[in-house]
């Protein structure tokens, strides 16, 4: 799995994604040169960032060996028929992005709460890269795979995926474990 | 809910697309159309949960006609009108010609999350309720089968598409899969709801009762046959007939029945009329047919007519992602029928469920469960409360390979470290499942410097 940072992600957000994605998948975790802010998929009149724009520009540059790569960005993330998005990922395909804008309690006026930002963070990259390997959303609602349209629900999911999401992750990615993605050494998270 | 299906009618790609793309998350089926008109000829084909229709559009054929048109297709079709620019008259001419919402975009996630499932839970709703109003006090429904697997979710797309039809079904899985279940569902899912759905084990009854019992018998026909009745075909018209274990039938029934199937015609038995009858047949069985018939066990002429629509239901050990919910699901019910509080499972005793081969599948998950409900002492099952399903000899022992080059004092640092850790440092537990007692353990503990936690 790779993550990748679209302008400047600070690092305590970036070692806390790789560590859930480790532990959470089973597997390693690298990261890639930084790439620039996602400028080209500005749109002007909403003056947010088209996320689908941006999920092409990654698909482009997922490595051969990647079973999933993220893309953060602080930028604020839209699809035209919604007002925003916290990320957006391709079912079944390697590519996925989260926004951290409205993740952080500044968005909403309120003071900096760095720890709850980047455990927010970590759920929606869990659930971001959960779509990729194939995950639908969960009906489960303290599983990170339960769809969040807000920060609210963010922080009443839990971070660890449900029993049933545990197994499905297993089934799924089992062919990619067959065919060489490198495991982190500790095996897939069991119940 | 993952088996609806969404249709997003919208010109523009962007739009379409994603929309697409952010229910396809949510678990729903989604299709496109690029134009009202592509729409339109999907919806003769397919009748959508859900049609989200974007107003504007070009190619003579706006929104609101489009929705029209479906709804001459199906008068109860949910079509959320979606604009980029609201105006009053616009919004009352949705709502008027029947549009469900009528929504500006861009809209709040949590809107549409919220205006999607609450048409969902209707439908639904509706769904339920129209098949409960005709099983009134039967507990089977098509969503009664609890699953979350994706080979499962093939077989109710199956179901759904199959339900009107009368070609005959043979399902083929093993014990405790479900095929009656899904011969319920297949026969509640198309137009014969209303009618019987008749039931046989072949199984169950030796030769001549079963020729009676399927065809009927005639009074004096034999010993016994003290006047005419009616046999389980004759009761079945117009509906279902499911026969179940078929694979056990012997070569007279078989032949017998492969003369029903071509000519939907029998004569009752000691009878001279022929009887008519427009039945639907399901069957099922848990031998391999194929084989049976390589072996010359059973006739290839009526496989083949048996075997026009195939449903192969996998066994639980291939759909283990549907052990955890089946496990709290009959949890819930049994906890509640036992009249034991017990709402929870531990994650030892799932990871057991989980580990377990099911060679009986869902009835012995089934009946494991309630077995473990009537043993538990707590308000929880636990490893313990579902141990009988390690093989005594087994537990635990059977993969482990010892270690070479290994003392007899770090094998047993090993083993306590990690039996402490199984329990959560739950010391009485791991003394007993050491077969030592606690004060043995709390030393063991001290002299290898092991850690409760």
């Amino acid at each position: 799995m790779y993550i990748v940072a679209l302008g400047g992600i600070e690092e305590d957000v970036l070692t806390a994604v790789e560590q859930g994605l480790g532990h959470t998948y089973g597997f390693s975790v690298k990261r890639l040169s930084r790439l620039a802010e996602p400028l080209y998929a500005y749109d002007a009149q909403r003056g947010q960032y088209g996320s689908a724009h941006v999920l092409r520009q990654l698909i482009a540059q997922v490595p051969m060996d990647a079973v999933s790569m993220l893309g953060i960005t602080e930028k604020d993330l839209f699809i035209p028929m919604l007002s925003f998005v916290l990320g957006q990922a391709q079912l079944s395909g390697p590519a996925a992005v989260i926004s951290l804008a409205r993740l952080q309690q500044e968005f909403y006026g309120l003071p900096p709460d760095r720890p709850l930002a980047v455990a927010r963070a970590v759920k929606e990259a869990v659930h971001e890269v959960g779509h990729t390997v194939g995950l639908t959303h969960c009906a489960d609602s303290s599983c990170p795979m339960s769809l969040s349209n807000n920060v609210r629900h963010v922080d009443t999911k839990g971070a660890e995926l449900c029993a049933s999401c545990i197994v499905l992750v297993e089934e799924k990615t089992k062919h990619m474990r067959a065919m060489g993605a490198t495991p982190n050494g500790a095996g897939t998270r069991n119940l | 809910m993952t088996h609806w299906h969404i249709m997003v009618v919208d010109d523009e790609e962007v739009m379409r697309e994603s929309l697409a793309a952010w229910l396809r998350e949510d678990g729903y089926n989604v299709d496109t159309a690029v134009s009202g008109r592509e729409a339109i000829d999907k919806a003769r084909t397919y009748d959508y949960a859900i049609y989200f229709v974007d107003l504007k559009m070009p190619g003579g054929i706006d929104g609101i006609e489009t929705m029209m048109e479906i709804r001459k297709l199906h008068a109860d079709a949910s079509i959320i009108i979606v604009t980029a620019y609201a105006t009053v008259d616009t919004a009352i001419t949705a709502m008027k010609e029947g549009a469900q919402e009528y929504i500006v975009k861009p809209c709040n996630p949590e809107e549409i999350s919220l205006l999607v499932s609450r048409i969902i839970k209707v439908k639904n709703l509706q769904r339920e309720n129209s098949i409960l109003r005709k099983k009134l006090t039967k507990q089977y429904s098509f969503h009664d089968i609890l699953s979350k697997s994706p080979k499962m979710g093939k077989i109710f797309e199956l179901v759904k598409d199959i339900g009107g039809l009368r070609s005959t079904v043979l399902i083929q899985g093993e014990s405790g899969t479900g095929k009656e279940l899904i011969a319920r569902a297949i026969h509640f899912s198309g137009d014969r709801e209303a009618k019987p759905f008749v039931g046989v084990s072949c199984a169950a009854l030796p030769e001549t009762l079963l020729e009676s019992e399927l065809f009927g018998h005639e009074k004096g026909s034999f010993t016994g046959a003290s006047s005419q009745r009616k046999g389980k075909f004759e009761m079945a018209d117009g509906g279902t007939i499911f026969l179940d274990e078929i694979g056990d039938i012997s070569s007279k029934l078989q032949m017998d029945l492969l003369r029903v199937l071509q000519e939907r015609k029998f004569y009752r038995v000691g009878g001279s009329e022929e009887i008519e009858v427009d039945v639907r047949v399901v069957a099922a069985t848990n031998v391999d047919l194929d084989r049976a018939v390589r072996e010359g066990k059973f006739r290839d002429d009526l496989f083949y007519r048996l075997n026009v629509i195939s449903i192969n239901i996998p066994p639980l050990r291939e759909r283990r992602e549907d052990i955890p919910i089946l496990a709290h699901s009959f949890v819930e019910r049994l906890s509640h029928e036992l009249g034991k509080k017990v709402d929870g499972i531990s994650e030892g005793a799932l990871r057991i469920l989980l580990d377990h081969e099911w060679p009986g599948n869902v009835r012995e998950l089934e009946n494991a469960i309630e077995r473990a409900i009537v043993t538990c002492k707590t308000t929880m099952l636990t490893d313990e409360d579902v141990a009988f399903l390690v093989p005594v000899a087994d537990q635990g022992k059977a993969a482990w390979n010892v270690p070479s080059n290994i003392t007899l004092e770090e094998a047993e640092r090993h083993i306590i470290t990690a039996t402490v850790q199984r329990t959560h440092g739950n010391i009485k537990e791991a003394a007993s499942i050491l077969g030592i007692d606690r004060s043995t353990l709390y030393d063991r503990l001290k002299k290898y410097n092991v850690q409760r936690e």
